[in-house]
């Protein structure tokens, strides 16, 4: 009876024992599931092992921050060499845990806030890092080597048994919360209050086991607000080329824009510019998309059918709450955001993605990250990448397609995803956007990384806007071609006036280039009066005072 | 601060009557053009007073191409510059010759 004694003798719940015993050691702290702010520390100790896998649910606008702090404040020697894996370190205390010694390693996706600082750590040490990744990825990886232990997240409110509501927020927590909880980990939710009944279920109580009551609410950034009042002419000028040279020969309605001011010039130039080309109903229908402020004059108009968003924006709950035949909104009327489902809509839904960067080299290869600055990407490489698995036609993809490889059969010709890179030559204080060598590159030399951290490769990129053209990369036959076409458009940038302005002649010839004046566009019509909105008060004015944006932005 | 001076030759006068224009402001990443119908003939003149040291071959290739494309004959430039970018310099001066043009032909 050999097989009989394998079965006796062989353990298959480890993980789940081991989870069990963590959460009994944590309800000794613990009323049901709740626990006192005040012992959050000491349950962090009771439920964390060294070396454990955390997702202190950091995300790109929700954070954690209690929790965050009850983990700082735990004795390195019971809790330490923690494998940090969240998609955002935004909050200093994400870092402070490195400088203690609690964590030690960090998989991760955007640092905006904190990437000078991370920069330094990763040189002197402090940190070792995974890797850089998009966010889809970094979800995907939860599920297959990167599964946490422990997942420390936040919410809005609670009831008694633990089922949460997210709020207009959820974004990464129903899937930082299926990883853990159904791989045996732990799950613990900081929220807002604890009610009696939630406004609507967006975690169910079987996959928490503790709640803590914060002191005051999360901390939420608003990241996504863009003030038309400091969009330049020259944002004006690049937006209308991209309008006219892009959106409309490609009839682009399905897309995502990325959170620079040349995208706000963009949303904001739609009821004025592109309704004077008649392109309302043509282009720009239907997003995956944060609730842009600057997208309130085109919902308003009329121009915007459908918005699935990654996560909400301060101030726009009410009018999200008044548009959902727009928005995406629960039982309870707030909007229902969802990261990983947003960023999944980016990839295989939409047929453009255009953005900014902090650098572009003479292969179109693009990176936000800096020597002295490492930001991370965030969800840009996902929405910025022709999906290979993507098998629906569209009229912008199959055009793409066609423009790239125009000598295959049609019926077996792939499309492409327009992925554009819009800015102006010269970034913040005169430093250019157009480089010979990304820093990315030096980078990866002196940390000794396998991969540099570019966030759209060069292949990827179909077209780049400045304020001197739009170069259509998808048409370039060769590698020569593509380094001119780029140079082409870098303005006055050492790139840009190390053109052969021949060869970039013979390609605005044949449409490789398009100036402002290929396209009918006068550089003098740039005017900030073409803006839909001048300021943050006009787009309240235009959401009927639905739209209450946070104080920092409010100068009345 | 840095000064610096450029001559060109245009193709044509300037169009319009105008003596005098004045476009932008002094600040920080903008400039402040004022443009004179004061020189004979095709000749063009601009004295730049920059924040920014050591671009002079930035603003030798705008101007040149700015002299190409507007052909601002008989004018004088007279530049206060904030540390501007090429782009805004370019269009703050197209701006002066349409401003300076206006009325004429």
């Amino acid at each position: 009876m050999l097989m009989l004694d394998r079965r006796t003798t062989t353990k298959w719940q480890h993980r789940r024992e081991a989870r069990d015993a963590r959460l009994a050691a944590g309800s000794r702290l613990a009323r049901g599931k709740i626990v006192e702010a005040r012992d959050a520390t000491r349950l962090m100790e009771a439920v964390i092992r060294p070396g454990d896998r955390i997702c202190l649910e950091g995300d790109n606008q929700k954070q954690a921050d209690l929790l965050c702090s009850a983990l700082l404040a735990v004795q390195p020697a019971k809790v330490n060499n923690l494998h940090m894996v969240q998609s955002g370190v935004v909050l200093p205390e994400h870092l402070d845990l490195f400088d203690r010694g609690v964590a030690k390693k960090l998989d991760y996706a955007y640092s905006g806030p904190q990437s000078a600082r991370i920069a330094h750590m990763l040189f002197g040490g402090k940190i070792e890092l995974g890797a850089v990744h998009t966010y889809l990825e970094l979800f995907a990886r939860y599920f297959v080597d990167l599964t946490p232990q422990v997942a420390l997240i936040a919410a809005v409110s609670s009831d008694r048994e633990g089922n949460l509501y997210t709020g207009p927020n959820t974004e990464d927590t129903p899937t930082v919360v299926e990883a853990t909880a159904f791989k045996d980990g732990v799950v613990i939710a900081q929220v807002n209050e604890i009610v009696d009944q939630v406004p609507r279920v967006d975690i169910p109580a079987d996959r928490v086991h503790f709640i803590v009551k914060a002191d005051r609410p999360f901390f939420v950034e608003p990241l996504f607000t863009r003030d038309p009042a400091a969009i330049t002419e020259g944002q004006i000028l690049t937006a209308m080329l991209a309008i006219k040279g892009i959106y409309a020969p490609y009839g682009v309605q399905r897309l995502n824009h990325g959170i620079g001011f040349s995208t706000a010039a963009i949303e904001l130039l739609l009821p004025t510019f592109g309704e004077k080309l008649g392109l309302k109903g043509k282009i720009a229908s239907h997003f995956a998309l944060n609730p842009h402020p600057a997208l309130i004059p085109a919902i308003e108009s009329g121009w915007v059918q459908q918005i699935h968003s990654f996560g909400s924006e301060v101030g726009m709950d009410d009018y999200i709450r008044a548009r959902s035949d727009i928005f995406f909104t629960g039982p309870d009327g707030a909007l229902r955001s969802n990261r990983a489902f947003c960023q999944t809509a980016g990839l295989y839904a939409c047929d453009m993605f255009i953005g900014s960067t902090l650098q572009i080299d003479l292969q179109g290869n693009s990176s936000t990250i800096t020597t002295s600055r490492i930001a991370g990407f965030g969800g840009a490489p996902n929405m910025g990448s022709d999906a290979r698995g993507r098998r629906h036609p569209s009229t912008p993809w199959l055009k793409a397609g066609a423009e790239a490889d125009p000598d295959s059969p049609s019926s077996l010709r792939r499309g492409r995803k327009l992925v554009v890179q819009i800015g102006e030559t010269f970034g913040d204080k005169n430093v250019p956007l157009f480089v010979e060598k990304l820093e990315a590159l030096e980078l990866a030399e002196k940390l000794n990384l396998e991969l540099a951290p570019i966030m759209i490769y060069g292949d990827d990129v179909t077209h780049i806007v400045t304020e001197e053209g739009v170069a259509n990369l998808l048409l370039c036959r060769s590698a020569g071609e593509r380094e001119q076409a780029i140079r082409g458009v870098a303005g006055y940038t050492e790139v840009g006036r190390r053109r052969d302005r021949n060869m970039v002649e013979r390609l605005r010839q044949r449409g490789v280039i398009l100036r402002p004046e290929d396209l009918g566009v006068n550089p003098l019509d740039a005017d900030r009066n073409m803006l839909a909105a001048h300021s943050i008060k006009d787009l309240v004015r235009w959401s009927g005072g639905l739209y209450a944006p946070p104080s920092k932005f409010r100068n009345w | 601060m840095e000064d610096l001076s450029f001559q060109h030759t245009a193709r044509e006068r300037a169009g319009g009557t105008k003596p005098i224009a004045i476009v932008g402001v002094v600040a920080s990443g903008n400039l402040e053009v004022l443009v004179e119908r004061v020189l004979p003939g095709t000749e063009c003149q601009l004295e730049i007073k920059t924040a920014a040291v050591g671009f002079g071959e930035v603003w030798k290739a705008v101007i040149g191409d700015f002299v190409e494309r507007y052909s601002p004959g008989g004018l004088r430039f007279s530049i206060n510059d904030g540390g501007a970018r090429p782009d805004t310099v370019s269009l703050r001066l197209a701006q002066a010759v349409r401003l300076i043009g206006e009325g004429g032909q």
